[in-house]
């Protein structure tokens, strides 16, 4: 038998009528189609039964109710609730993207120590009971050498039980060096405390005010409680709301308002007097509320008035006459301030002189007023036993020289820590602890910074992220992230109530982390006494639920606990604190001829937690394209520097270079940039790490001559062709 | 005339000496055998050796006894496979449900040893392997069809109710499917309703009810994002 070219064909044919008889190619196609339609590797979201929990977003201060869409036991969506008395339902991009620090790459997964030099990145993984064992071996040899002043912590808030204990953990072992990061609250506390002579905090009516003016703050960029205030600025829209924004910049919330003044940097303040003053010769003010105004009066006139204040701000002389009539003419006129989302403390005569507007427009105390209200002080916990070792050590000055000498009113100054620790301390810190803070990113001059943390013998961070404070310690205790922990959240932001959420587990911690709380309160106990003594509960949930006492079943129905009628700790204002100089930007007007802001955006964080891959994805490629970040110029000032849209620039202040790129923007002034903040991650991951530049490595701290206060608005700059 | 084409003419001339020997008759055999081979060999690998590549088997992380189960509940299948509140279908029973009756070990087979000492005892969700679970491109919902339409378990899934142990779980090695969605004639022949469960089977039934199933104006019949969203 011959297999000739016949046969070959036969059999292929033969082959072919069978194949296509079979079932062969119907079902590869079947198949194929199926296949190429359903990639293997896309994954899918495994079916479940879908259930809703309750819980506080705690990513900012704002204190939204939150919740969390389920399906079994993993977390899917986070969505604002629906009739919680500050968001009801809303929630921003911030709370939006919680979900991504839960599950994204850059938490720290175990407690850890530092195997390989400082920055480095090498870490070996340890058990929670030598990090414990790691960490108060080091604080009891520091304690009985007498040296207890040594150890420092700095934290996100000093409100809640949580900063708390950490503040009871300073005060037993023997610390008075407790420091909050600076933020608004803090030139606001300070103010409360010199304008109405009490302990306390402002609380604004926004949402019963009728003409609002707003010196700088970023109604819609994240100030105050930030979804509270979108709701107000669309309530505003409908109810017809006059709203006037004073700010160098068209920035969203200039552009949201009735009416945009541009003014120049830094002086708010001036305008606001310049605006008392007009209320005060024309007579349209409401004495009621005001102390000390006879005194005042004079100054007030032969400083502020209309021509001077109109030079110096900017602002002709009738736009000043026009706000005053403006203001005092409204029903419930309320001025707000704090610049963008008050992320620096600023200067008390800043804030001083808003306030006082407020007082001399009669709306302390009022609807659709300013309120100074107390702080909730559900935390009633008995007082710490020190002992000789702790007494000597509280006795000590504190490291940033908060509420001493010419700072006797301030109670925080982190913005110091870094020249404290540079040399210009009273002694050097041996310990740090960082919790819910990113002072190597957010606190300004970043370099000084993390040169004092570099001197810095022995850092431990409790964060719960990869970020730069981590990256420079020597010791890292993850605390659960918000949605694995339970923590009471006490709300200031701007509410005229007194607010407390709580916050729940709403999935249970997805890695070998542990509570902050119950962190400290283990670190005591293994101290021993007279520490132990000061913990006396067994764990976290204990000391919440016997904190919280009668609150606690309210809060664990409703999710919140709130208490309306609160009496003010004032009712009349004492007009003082004004008549410091105005803080001026640092550098030499020769040198560095332009002016260069910071500005705050929704998009961004700027807080210590890092912006999730989500909002980045929202930020415009005009503030940053790839890896660049932009500057914000006047096409008229680019043009002297010869450059354009996109053209890659140096960026140079009196503490630092960058290279940004330009986009040219006519809503700010010639001469003056702005960048946004929150940027120029070094840590973190992909997402973040890289991603423009940290404009706090370009600003150093101006201080404020009242408070000690960091209250620098902006620094001195030149841009040059890169 | 180039060299090519001489060699050709050649060859031609060949063949037409070999035609006139009268040899035809044989080779024409010879290319219906082949034929006959090809074909044949074709609906082998077709219908024989393909489904057994095409198809993969894993057993179940251990038997589980359906008939006994239906026998000791009340509510037949919705006992275990039940309505969740808001309406959706729990599906395969979770770790929870069995363990409200298996606290302990409950009879002595291996399989329930199995079960207490790997699952219960350790917390462990088991890892069934779901025979009927549609591709990822459709949306069925069980409540349309058992609570809405009325429809008796059997009609998709047959007799697993009255099964007494958990036959081999087969998948397509393209799709990574189950291989009951195509079901288990390598033709697609179906015998029954439940043999099958392939997007033709969904449409003959929604054809058949054709009242309620014309959301597409233009064919009269469902539209396709009636399961395919």
């Amino acid at each position: 038998m011959k297999v000739d070219r016949r046969s070959f064909l036969s059999f292929v044919i033969g082959g072919a009528a069978g194949t296509a008889l079979s079932p062969l190619p119907w079902k590869l196609m079947d198949d194929s189609s199926i296949w190429s339609q359903m990639w293997p590797w896309t994954p899918v979201p495994p079916d479940g039964e879908v259930v809703y929990e309750d819980s506080t977003c705690t990513l900012c201060p704002g204190g939204c109710g939150i919740s969390v869409r389920k399906v079994d036991n993993r977390a899917v969506k986070i969505e604002g609730k629906q009739g919680h008395p500050i968001n009801d339902g809303g929630i921003c991009i911030l709370g939006l993207s919680g979900l991504q620090m839960l599950y994204g790459p850059t938490r720290v997964k175990s407690p850890m120590k530092r195997i390989g030099e400082r920055g480095d990145g090498q870490w070996q993984k340890i058990s929670w009971d030598e990090a414990i064992a790691i960490l108060t071996e080091k604080l009891i040899d520091i304690r009985d050498k007498g040296e207890a002043h040594t150890v420092a912590a700095i934290a996100g808030s000093d409100s809640g039980t949580v900063p708390a204990l950490i503040q009871r953990f300073m005060t037993a072992y023997g610390s008075p060096n407790f420091m909050r990061t600076p933020s608004g609250r803090d030139a606001d506390e300070l103010a409360v405390n010199t304008l109405f002579g009490n302990q306390g905090r402002t609380g604004f009516d926004v949402e019963n005010a009728d003409y609002i003016l707003s010196f700088g703050s970023g109604i819609v960029d994240g100030w105050g409680s930030p979804v509270r205030m979108f709701r107000a600025s669309s309530l505003w829209k409908d109810k017809k709301t006059t709203v006037v924004q004073v700010e160098p910049r068209l920035s969203n919330s200039a552009a949201k308002a009735t009416r945009w003044v541009p003014v120049n940097p830094g002086t708010e303040a001036d305008l606001a007097l310049g605006i008392a003053a007009v209320m005060v010769s024309r007579n349209m003010i409401d004495t009621g509320a005001v102390s000390g105004l006879s005194s005042w009066k004079s100054d007030l006139l032969a400083n502020y008035a209309t021509e001077k204040v109109s030079q110096t701000t900017g602002v002709a002389a009738e736009v000043i006459a026009e706000l005053a009539k403006g203001f005092a003419g409204a029903n419930r006129p309320l001025a707000l301030c704090g610049r963008g989302k008050a992320q620096t403390a600023g200067s008390l005569r800043d804030i001083a002189a808003v306030y006082a507007l407020n007082a001399l427009a009669g709306n302390i105390n009022q609807e659709g007023g300013m309120w100074p209200i107390p702080e909730a002080d559900y935390i009633q916990w008995r007082d710490v036993a020190t002992d000789n070792l702790a007494s000597a050590g509280l006795s000590q000055p504190r490291i940033d020289g908060a509420g001493a000498g010419k700072y006797a009113q301030t109670r925080y100054l982190a913005s110091r820590l870094a020249d404290a620790v540079n040399g210009n301390g009273p002694y050097p810190l041996q310990v740090l602890l960082v919790a819910s803070a990113n002072p190597c990113h957010d606190l300004p001059d970043t370099q000084r910074v993390k040169e004092a943390f570099a001197r810095i013998p022995f850092i431990v961070s409790f964060s719960s992220f990869h970020d730069e404070t981590a990256a420079m310690a020597d010791l890292l205790m993850p605390d659960h992230v918000y949605l694995e922990r339970y923590e009471d959240v006490p709300v200031d932001a701007g509410l005229t109530q007194q607010m407390i959420g709580l916050s729940r587990p709403v999935v249970s911690p997805q890695f070998n982390t542990r509570h902050l709380g119950e962190t400290l309160i283990s670190a005591a106990k293994a101290m021993g006494e007279p520490m132990a003594d000061a913990f006396p509960w067994d764990d976290y949930e204990t000391c919440l639920e016997e904190t919280l006492a009668e609150k606690w079943d309210t809060l664990m129905e409703d999710g919140v606990w709130v208490q309306a009628d609160i009496d003010p700790v004032g009712d009349r204002l004492q007009l003082a604190g004004m008549d410091a100089d105005a803080v001026q930007a640092e550098g030499d007007v020769n040198s560095f001829p332009l002016l260069l802001l910071p500005y705050d955006t929704i998009r961004l964080t700027s807080g210590y937690i890092g912006e999730a891959p989500f909002m980045i994805k929202t930020v415009a490629d005009t503030v940053i394209k790839g890896n660049d970040g932009f500057v914000e110029v006047n096409p008229q000032t680019a043009r002297a520097a010869g450059l354009g849209q996109g053209d890659m620039a140096t960026l140079t202040t009196p503490r630092g270079e960058a290279q940004v790129r330009v986009h040219l923007f006519e809503g700010i002034q010639p001469g003056v940039l702005a960048m946004a903040r929150g940027l120029g991650h070094t840590a973190y991951d992909a997402f973040l790490a890289g991603k423009g530049v940290n404009i706090n490595t370009l600003i150093g701290p101006v201080e404020d001559p009242s408070s000690g206060h960091d209250a620098a608005w902006g620094i001195r700059a030149t841009l040059s062709k890169a | 005339m180039s060299t090519l084409d001489e060699k050709a003419k050649e060859g031609m001339d060949d063949h037409a000496t070999h035609g006139s020997d009268g040899k035809q008759s044989g080779a024409g055999g010879f290319i219906i055998l082949f034929f006959i081979i090809g074909f044949a060999a074709s609906m082998v690998l077709g219908w024989v050796i393909f489904p057994k590549l095409l198809y993969s088997q894993k057993q179940q992380p251990f038997s589980f006894n359906h008939a006994l189960h239906v026998e000791e509940v009340d509510d037949g299948c919705e006992s275990c496979h039940f309505f969740r509140e808001d309406g959706s279908f729990s599906g395969t029973p979770k770790l929870a449900q069995c363990t409200e009756c298996h606290e302990e070990p409950m009879g002595d087979t291996e399989d329930e040893a199995i079960f207490v000492e790997q699952y219960v005892t350790m917390e462990r969700e088991v890892p069934w392997l779901s025979y009927s679970r549609q591709p990822d491109c459709v949306f069925f919902s069980h409540a349309a069809h058992v609570i809405g339409a009325k429809m008796d378990c059997v009609v998709c899934h047959g007799h697993i109710g009255e099964s007494e142990e958990s036959r081999p779980y087969e998948y397509n090695r393209i799709t990574t499917y189950s291989r009951d969605i195509w079901g288990h004639n390598i033709a697609g022949f179906a015998k029954n309703s439940w043999d099958r469960m392939k997007m033709d089977d969904c449409a003959r039934c929604h054809k058949e009810a054709g009242v309620i199933h014309t959301s597409s104006v233009q064919t009269e019949r469902d539209a396709c994002f009636v399961c395919h969203k």
